[in-house]
């Protein structure tokens, strides 16, 4: 999933009180799992924005609203764009990808992100979520065990580990585990240690953010000109 | 005159509840100020739970749950004790005073600690209206001896 923070109380609230009426607009997939954005973050940030109103003497509207995904046009039904467009300005705590197709679906509103996107990962115990894939475009998890290194070394190094290696840790810090030596245990445990010796060819990073801004298309499911028209 | 503040008091069935019902039947006067919400366990008090009492006009709110180890389900007062730490940062942010949030462990035979709680909590919310800061509360979560 893609996981997010919420952004500080006090940039949320310089933003709000600028208006007579804000939405704070939830999405109900990866952000309400990590617990940045979901319906409950919603809630908590609305009852802040009334309480903190109230405390500076500020008078301004705040209303809420979640939908399943603000990724996905389907999902911002008449009920969302009537909310939408009754605010003066809508604070969506999406991540980056909903925030800017809400953006992009309302050019004409003003939408503010609520949260800083931070990485695609796994919750690795409750409450806890780790960077797991860097989106590179091309995945080679299943040569290193399941582990991806492009991810999950610093360095992103395809033959390792570095010398930065200490006891299983990285050196850029020893909360970090080297992804190298976990790699490097699991191909020992798999019985196949042996095919780390192979080198690996420098990758294609085309594939990955060098190549630009990407674009996944699949014909088979593109719409003719008039199924688009008719919605 | 001093405006009498109103204190929401979300009680676990179990305990803190039962305790403020043995009050009564024991003739130990609290203060009218408080309004008794009764909830299942102090698991169920999220964040937003109490941040909507201080919306909804509350001037204190306390929960109240079993002391630790006791919890009907287990880990519920646990639990409750991390988000009502987290409330009363997210509380902090606005602007609202944290000591107006409070975490309290009374066992369901605490009925008297169920009266001195709420009128040393009450006091306190006094205190702050006033303007003063919040006296130090010997009975809070951390410093709950549990004396009947």
């Amino acid at each position: 999933m893609i996981t997010a923070e919420r952004k500080l109380f006090d940039d949320l609230y310089a933003k709000a009180s600028q208006h007579k009426k804000v939405l704070l607009l939830g999405c109900g997939t990866c952000v309400t799992v990590c617990m940045a954005g979901g319906e409950k973050e919603v809630d908590i940030l609305e009852s802040q924005l009334k309480l903190a109103a109230r405390e500076r003497g500020d008078d301004f509207e705040v209303t809420t609203h979640t939908i399943v995904r603000q990724c996905d046009d389907e999902f911002f039904d008449e009920e969302t764009s009537r909310k939408i467009a009754a605010a003066d300005a809508v604070i969506s705590l999406a991540c980056g990808v909903g925030i800017q197709f809400c953006s992009e679906k309302y050019s004409k509103q003003r939408v503010y992100a609520g949260v800083n996107t931070v990485f695609y990962g796994a919750t690795i115990e409750q409450g806890k979520w780790e960077e797991r894939c860097a989106g590179c475009g091309e995945c080679i998890v299943d040569k290193t065990g399941g582990i991806c290194p492009i991810a999950r070394c610093s360095k992103s190094l395809l033959n390792g580990p570095c010398g930065g290696t200490t006891n299983g840790k990285c050196e850029v810090s020893d909360d970090i585990e080297c992804a190298w030596a976990l790699i490097v245990k699991r191909m020992k445990e798999l019985g196949r240690l042996e095919e780390l010796s192979e080198i690996s060819a420098p990758k294609n990073w085309a594939t990955s953010r060098d190549g630009g801004p990407r674009r996944i298309v699949h014909e088979s499911l593109l719409l003719d000109e008039g199924a688009k028209k008719n919605g | 005159m001093e405006k009498e503040p109103t204190i929401i008091a979300f009680c676990c069935h179990y305990c803190a509840f039962t305790a403020a019902d043995l009050a009564g039947t024991m003739r130990k006067q609290y203060p009218t100020n408080i309004r008794i919400v009764r909830i299942p366990c102090t698991g169920k008090a999220d964040e937003n739970m109490v941040l909507r009492a201080f919306v909804e006009g509350a001037d204190g709110v306390m929960v109240a749950g079993c002391e630790i180890g006791s919890c009907h389900f287990i880990q519920g007062n646990v639990r409750a004790l991390k988000r009502i730490a987290h409330a009363k940062k997210l509380l902090g942010e606005t602007g609202v005073n944290p000591d107006r949030l409070e975490f309290y462990h009374v066992a369901a035979s605490q009925g008297p600690l169920f009266a001195t709680t709420s009128a040393e909590f009450t006091e306190r919310i006094k205190q702050l209206n006033a303007g003063g800061k919040a006296s130090p509360d010997t009975k809070s979560a951390e410093g709950s001896t549990g004396d009947v």
